[in-house]
């Protein structure tokens, strides 16, 4: 069977699409024609881009107010769905507010969502998911046995992204019903922290530190190192938790997905919470002072030595060139 | 100012993972208090500390009875837990849990604010924070790094892609929490000798009036169809730095025309 529609939620920040959104949306179109978004916000700054993704139809609910997004977009979803619009699949990305809406329809349509996937596939009359646990060292796939809507969230960097050619979707209004108590939250401010150089999830060379740096002053050499091959700085969970550096450092399960030509991981031993966000990247450099540091399973070079000798030394070669 | 915080027992991250034959994680070890969950438990206490007045409630599920995470909690500081522990919730998906620890909640009378990890270390589905805020019927703000309390209301300055909302709910509310949020406290000897007495309930699912065909394997709304290995990553070459190395990594760069 092919499913007959599949909703996807768009993540939008301001009134740029979020790459996950296209990439999921690249796979949505490989399982069905007729793909539709959502999006908790207005739709019209994004019917262009989404048309040329592929979607036909874009379900927006307007300006939420300051509202969240979990309870809001849940809520307006929920109504749909009972009002006849039901997909057979809602995808989500695993973000901050995809996983809350997820979350909250999961409750509303008493149906499980199944999280962190990163593929899909029909199964004669079923949906079947992927989610890769333990590290990514072994894969479980689940099949929605509540009937439909399926939820389920991706992982970034699960799919590419791929433009499929057509015009601006159609905007329709996805109407939210009034969610009382439960919708008190309220956005006050947001804040965008600016980098510079390239972000840490579309940057083709990735430099990342770990606790082997020993101080967080040593993480200089990570951006100094980065700068160098205009790549990104990255950071295991160890030092964010430690504070040496922001959680928009953070390359692992719990923070970004990358996926770039190069990772260098440096003073990193690679738990297995780290190497389930770097492990797809196409060329692995790993520098780090034990033989038996798990890194190395997975480095293409991998140097068994001092990082503190060895960047040092690396930065000075590259600063010569 | 009560404060409920959930919290997971979980196996040590530390050890290697495994399944049992119907699929669900291993769990025959000794678990451990998950390290997500002491960022919501010493933020409860600093919250509790603060307002001058009231505790911190601990809340968890675990299918064995198991307490020891829930006692390193409670050598913390926290006042009381409520344990769930039921045959009937093996296989408890991420919604099942939500009911089970929602019914829980709503044990503790009384409540101004429920603290929750943004998602546990074993199972990371991350979405049982605002399931458990939906069946409660709270708003909720999850990736909090920062929380504050004063009159009447919870601000919160929220985690996004790329940077950070400054949020603000009344209470009661549900937040979660992300790692870091606070230094988490060792258990002094005086707090794990007081842990020991202090009041930890273990109720079934029936105390809750949750019906046993309604969670676990038989609600689940799920199945599992296959587990095999992930396609391995080959290890490539691995060498001694001999004072030479950083020479090989720029040759290797090279190679790839990233220079």
């Amino acid at each position: 069977m092919a499913l007959s529609k599949i909703w996807v939620h768009c993540e939008v920040s301001e009134d740029t699409i979020a790459p996950i959104t296209l990439e999921v949306l690249a796979k949505a179109r490989t399982l069905t024609d007729q793909v539709e978004a959502f999006v908790g916000g207005p739709g019209d700054a994004v019917a262009e881009t989404l048309g040329a993704h592929g979607v036909k139809k874009v379900h927006a609910t307007g300006d939420l107010q300051g509202g969240m997004q979990g309870v809001h977009v849940a809520a307006a979803l929920a109504a749909a769905i009972e009002g006849g619009e039901a997909p057979d699949l809602v995808m989500f990305g695993s973000t901050y507010d995809g996983r809350d809406i997820a979350a909250r329809l999961s409750v509303k349509l008493d149906k499980p969502v199944i999280t962190n996937n990163t593929d899909v596939e029909e199964d004669g009359d079923s949906i079947v998911v992927s989610e890769p646990i333990f590290g990514g060292t072994e894969i479980v796939k689940t099949k929605f046995a509540a009937g439909g809507p399926a939820l389920a969230t991706f992982r970034p960097k699960s799919f590419e992204a791929e433009e499929a050619g057509g015009g601006a979707a159609e905007v329709a209004e996805l109407a939210v019903p009034e969610v009382g108590a439960a919708g008190a939250a309220k956005i006050l401010d947001r804040h965008i922290e600016e980098t510079s150089g390239p972000k840490l999830d579309e940057a083709a060379v990735v430099v990342s530190g770990g606790r082997g740096l020993g101080e967080s002053d040593k993480f200089d050499m990570i951006e100094q190192l980065a700068k160098l091959l205009k790549g990104a700085p990255g950071a295991s969970r160890a030092i964010v938790d430690a504070g040496w550096v922001p959680y928009a450092y953070q390359v692992g399960q719990t923070g970004k997905v990358v996926k770039p030509t190069v990772y260098i991981a440096a003073g990193i031993s690679g738990a297995t919470q780290h190497m389930v966000g770097m492990k797809g990247s196409k060329n692995i450099v790993a520098i780090n002072k034990d033989p038996e540091a798990p890194i190395f399973g997975v480095a293409d070079l991998g140097i068994v030595g001092d990082v503190h000798k060895v960047l040092p030394k690396l930065i000075e070669a590259l600063q010569a060139r | 100012m009560n404060v409920v915080v959930c919290v997971k027992q979980i196996p040590d991250p530390a050890d290697p993972g495994a399944l049992n034959p119907d699929h669900t994680l291993k769990r025959d070890g000794k678990l451990i208090l998950d390290e997500s969950d002491t960022y919501g438990v010493e933020m409860a206490l600093q919250l509790v500390d603060k307002a001058g007045e009231g505790e911190v409630t601990l809340v968890s599920m675990a299918p064995n009875g198991e307490v020891s995470g829930l006692r390193q909690a409670l050598a913390m500081g926290a006042a009381k837990a409520i344990l769930v522990s039921d045959d009937a919730i093996a296989g408890a998906g991420a919604l099942d849990t939500a009911k089970v620890l929602a019914a829980a909640i709503g044990k503790a009378e009384g409540y101004d604010l429920v603290l929750a990890a943004t998602e546990s270390s074993d199972g990371y589905t991350g979405t049982v924070p605002e399931q458990v805020a939906a069946l409660l019927d709270l708003p909720s703000v999850t990736f909090a790094k920062e929380v504050d309390i004063a009159d009447g209301t919870v601000k919160v300055r929220r985690q996004t892609e790329e940077g950070y909302d400054v949020c603000e709910s009344p209470l009661p509310a549900l937040v979660s929490v992300t790692a870091g949020v606070v230094e988490p406290r060792y258990p002094s000897f005086k707090g794990i000798m007081a842990a020991k007495s202090k009041p930890l309930d273990t109720l079934t699912i029936s105390d809750l009036g949750i019906d046993g065909d309604a969670v676990g394997w038989s609600g689940a709304g799920q199945e599992i169809v296959d587990v095999s290995p992930a396609p391995e990553r080959e290890a490539g070459e691995v060498i001694e730095d001999d004072g030479e190395a950083h020479a090989k990594i720029v040759e290797f760069l090279d190679g790839l025309k990233v220079l």
